[in-house]
């Protein structure tokens, strides 16, 4: 099948699977104990049943359920998410608003993970008994077990009081000037803590599968091959092994994007990180649901846009896959 | 002809002579058991393990101090006035709550892992066992929940419906059972093709009795694998529920502990970094246990 | 006589395993001169393969190590030469084809591509130079449509032409020894003779030198001019493919022959059943003071047992390691 056919089905696929995520969502929250009415009338502190049925006709509280559902995907399709009445914001402005944050330290955290990881896993299956494939253990074993919020406070304790040379809340300084430049390095410099804690988790994960991989790549023919071609020991690793053990790499860190959004959330919540994640929480802490709704369906949608992206890369490094 | 084995076969054992070398005549739970007590660093986990269930069950008998009382004035540093780990933001003892914390983090772990391994098995199992249409459907509802952000998804359950003990239970167990389930189907595949299941199938077994006294049994070392990281896991998770404050306010666990004394992280570290060592250690203990088990139930590594 | 082109001179290989030091080569010496094919025969783990990987620099250690001997190719001393000169002998001076063409071959890289990469790294040769000469060489292995297929991945490949690739690989840069370690044993038998011409062709047209490395007689007498036979890590005997074959001395090698019914010196009158050796090749790890053959061996006399028969001059014109033969 050719590519473009693989990823058409792939893209129609990921509607029907966002869809699905509305209609869940949609569920939930009907099904649950109280509505918006309730909490904008708790908001007022208290109101009417006049009022509050008056509110219930203005969001279309009243109307069926099917037919809630029926307006809601209709305004998605509209790129229209709703109202949220805490921020008195359109939803999808809202959340367009708070992506980009999210979306650099969910990016970032990844290619340092799966780049750090990677090295650290070829080093180790190198030498099976050198000081490094003791590091990728301990590593992987913390990784697993340490909470990310914790890390993430360890790291504030130490820069704050021991090492102060990164901030260690917010994504910029307001008083930093000058042009793109000057910014970008400002958010580089706040992105820092918060990227590595993320990365934490997903280095010691990487690192580990890619010793596996290696060590098993490194056993095969073909690298007996390789090396009986006169290939150098150098390229022997990073050309011949390396690209037949990335493709469980590149798997599992395909697999991994809801994780890292999820572990995203707190990691925001730490570094007070202008994200999707600390809108959330917001949101939740309010009884928001348009905006919490928009977060769900927004974050669904990057994970099946990277799940698609994951294919493609897979792809590129493994000529064997074939079809859907 | 027939193919030459491996060159380097004839080194690593001497060639097999069934009659005259019982050598695996051992039982094989006592083997497993063997291999797991070799691999020091899961004794390691065990013996932590049950530290810390002595420290969280045994220890209030010897510290009987009910862990939402004001007993000393906020923030005085371990060991201050006897306070081993010093206490809260409210002048609360903390190693009071690290005890009956670390009784509610683990019960929350254990359950939540129950449910999601009982949703995980049976998705699994089913998918697995019948294939065609039935898989596709339940592999499609697993993407499914692969594609939702497990924790935004569990925040918004417990956000609905109020921080109980129970919904965060259940908020945890409802969005982790995916790895159960994918585990839980490729062993039912590979285990549906093997000869004796095969006859079975063929003849007259009912599939209920296939699925859950046949295959089932032979497919669990894996999903015990699962079953014990899914406890570390869902330890975790109810940990960053409590920290990001959607926990049963009325409960003390260590998320609890860490999330009320999280805005004073600058002036009490201490206060979030205990319990935060807690959780560690914890969750290493698990994961350590995991490998051991890992290890010995996986058939390939023993025969090396 | 002339120097030999590849003179192996009493190599020992020891590997360390958890049963204790195996020896797994165990003071080999073969030769091979220009244009010669050698064959080695032996059971799986005579250390027929290691003899390969020695020649190479290629044994895995640890767990191996070469412990003593030499290996001089052309007159220069392979042993101790740095890893980056190895480099530049394998692939250029020495090709290896391996008995496993289904897993050989790297599988994200197209075939053309494993080709060039040996014909770019030993004679710097631009990448476009080096993909004409990876097209010239499948067509040179026999592989129809050589430009499309040099942009194939294996898989989509058959295993006989894997196996073509492989050569094609081996031979890319016109080494003067090919080592063939079982390059038919994976394949069908109508590939098997196919692959055993193309063999024969290549080396006339080359003049390569082959080292051909197999568990089949029948393989042996069709292609080799000298034999070496290994039993558990020593040559047992060797020479001329005719004297060896048409007058074995050793026990072991006349089991070899056996095995294979026209290879018979004189064919009985009434039809034997297929014979095969009794008993399977010890474990390294603990090899006796004696012949390691003499547990299997139907002529053992008590001298077997006691001491390790050396490799000598027999008058039938070639070596045997052999007491029974000697007496």
């Amino acid at each position: 099948m050719p590519l473009a056919r693989i990823l058409l089905t792939r893209i129609g696929y990921g509607i029907l699977l966002l869809l699905a995520v509305l209609v869940l969502n949609f569920t939930l929250i009907s099904i649950a104990p109280g509505d918006i009415a309730d909490s904008i009338a708790g908001d007022m502190g208290g109101a009417d049943a006049s009022v509050i049925a008056e509110i219930r006709a203005r969001y279309g509280l009243d109307q069926p359920f099917l037919v809630q559902l029926w307006r809601y995907m209709a305004g998605v399709f509209r790129f229209d998410l709703g109202y949220s009445y805490f921020f008195e914001t359109p939803v999808t402005a809202l959340v367009l608003e708070r992506l980009p944050a999210t979306l650099l330290l969910v990016v970032s955290a990844q290619v340092l993970a799966i780049g750090l990881g990677v090295l650290l896993g070829v080093m180790a299956a190198r030498n099976p008994n050198g000081a490094l494939n003791t590091l990728v253990t301990f590593l992987s074993l913390f990784g697993f077990a340490a909470p990310v919020f914790w890390t993430g406070i360890l790291l504030i304790i130490a820069f704050v009081s021991i090492f102060p040379i990164f901030p260690v809340g917010g994504m910029r300084d307001v008083t930093v000037e000058g042009g793109w430049l000057a910014q970008a390095l400002d958010i580089a410099h706040h992105l820092f803590l918060p990227m590595i804690t993320l990365a934490s988790i997903y280095i010691a994960l990487y690192s580990r599968l890619a010793r596996a991989a290696m060590q098993e790549v490194l056993g095969a023919d073909y690298v007996r091959t390789a090396r009986a071609k006169g290939v150098p020991e150098r390229t022997v690793l990073y050309k011949h092994a390396l690209r037949n053990a990335l493709g469980p790499v590149v798997t599992v860190a395909g697999l991994q994007f809801a994780s890292v959004i999820s572990g995203a959330v707190v990691v925001e919540a730490v570094f007070s990180w202008p994200g999707l994640g600390t809108l959330a929480l917001q949101s939740i802490l309010a009884r928001d649901t348009p905006t919490i709704m928009g977060i769900l369906f927004f974050s669904s949608l990057v994970v099946i846009v990277f799940n698609i992206l994951t294919d493609i890369v897979l792809r590129m490094v493994d000529p064997r896959i074939k079809g859907g | 002809m027939t193919k030459p084995p491996d060159m380097l076969a004839p080194l690593d054992a001497a060639p097999p002579l069934a009659e005259e070398a019982p050598v695996r005549a051992m039982h094989p739970a006592r083997e497993m058991a063997g291999m797991f007590f070799r691999n020091y660093p899961a004794v390691f986990g065990l013996v932590l393990l049950l530290a810390i269930l002595a420290f969280t069950f045994v220890g209030p008998l010897y510290h009987p101090v009910d862990p939402f009382e004001m007993v000393w004035a906020p923030f005085s540093r371990p060991g201050e006035e006897g306070y081993l780990f010093g206490t809260d933001y409210l002048g609360r003892d903390i190693l009071a709550a690290m005890m009956a914390g670390g009784q509610v983090s683990l019960a929350i772990g254990l359950a939540a892992a129950v449910i999601s391994l009982v949703i995980g098995v049976t998705v699994g199992a089913f998918a697995g066992y019948y294939g065609g249409w039935v898989e596709e459907a339940l592999m499609r509802f697993t993407e499914f929940f692969q594609v939702l952000p497990t924790l935004l998804f569990s925040m918004v359950i417990v956000a609905l419906f109020g921080a109980s003990l129970l919904t965060v239970t259940f908020a945890i167990g409802v969005v982790s059972w995916t790895a159960v389930a994918r585990v839980t189907r490729s062993e039912f595949l590979r285990i549906r093709e093997l000869e004796y299941v095969a006859a079975a199938r063929s003849g007259s077994a009912k599939d209920g009795y296939l699925i859950f006294r046949v295959i089932l049994p032979n497919a669990l070392p894996p999903i015990v694998v699962q079953a014990n990281l899914m406890v570390g896991s869902a330890i975790l998770f109810e940990a960053a529920l409590s920290f990001l404050g959607l926990s049963d306010p009325n409960v003390m666990s260590w998320g609890q502990v860490i999330g009320s004394n999280r805005p004073y992280i600058l002036d009490a570290g201490f206060a979030v970094a205990i319990p935060g060592f807690a959780i560690f250690l914890t969750v290493l203990a698990i994961s350590l246990i995991g490998d051991g088990l890992n290890d010995a139930l996986n058939p390939k590594l023993r025969q090396r | 006589m002339s120097a030999p082109l590849l003179d192996i001179d009493g190599i020992v290989v020891d590997f360390s395993t958890r049963a204790g030091d195996a020896r797994v080569l165990d003071h080999v010496s073969l030769d091979v001169a220009e244009g010669e094919i050698l064959g080695i025969v032996g059971e799986s783990g005579c250390g027929k393969s290691m003899t390969a990987l020695s020649i190479m620099g290629l044994v895995p250690q640890p767990p191996g190590r070469l412990t003593s001997g030499s290996i001089r190719l052309a007159g220069r001393e392979l042993v101790g030469l740095p890893e980056s000169e190895l480099c530049d002998i394998r692939g250029k001076e020495i090709g290896m084809i391996f008995q496993e063409p289904m897993s050989s071959l790297n599988p994200v890289l197209t075939v053309g591509e494993q080709i060039a990469e040996s014909v770019r790294l030993h004679e710097g040769a631009s990448p476009r130079a080096a993909m004409a000469r990876a097209v010239e060489m499948l067509r040179a292995v026999e592989i129809p449509e050589a430009d499309l297929r040099a942009k194939a991945y294996p898989h989509q490949l058959s295993g006989g032409m894997r196996q073509r690739v492989m050569i094609a690989i081996a031979l890319a840069c016109r080494p003067r020894v090919l080592i063939a370690d079982e390059p038919t044993t994976a394949l069908d038998a109508t590939v098997q003779a196919q692959i055993f011409d193309l063999l024969q062709d290549l080396q006339r047209d080359m003049g390569t030198a082959i080292v051909l490395i197999t568990h089949d007689m029948g393989a042996v007498a069709e292609l080799a001019d000298r034999v070496a036979v290994m039993y558990a890590g020593r040559v047992v005997e060797k020479g001329a493919v005719g004297t060896v074959l048409s007058d074995p001395r050793h026990p072991y090698t006349r089991g070899l022959i056996a095995c294979v019914p026209h290879l018979e010196p004189d064919p009985p009158a009434v039809r034997a059943p297929l014979l095969e050796i009794p008993g399977v090749v010890p474990a390294l790890t603990d090899l006796g003071r004696g012949c390691a053959f003499a547990p299997r061996c139907g002529s053992r006399i008590a001298r077997c047992d006691a001491e390790k028969p050396p490799l000598e001059a027999m008058d039938g014109g070639h070596l045997t390691a052999c007491w029974v033969a000697r007496a």
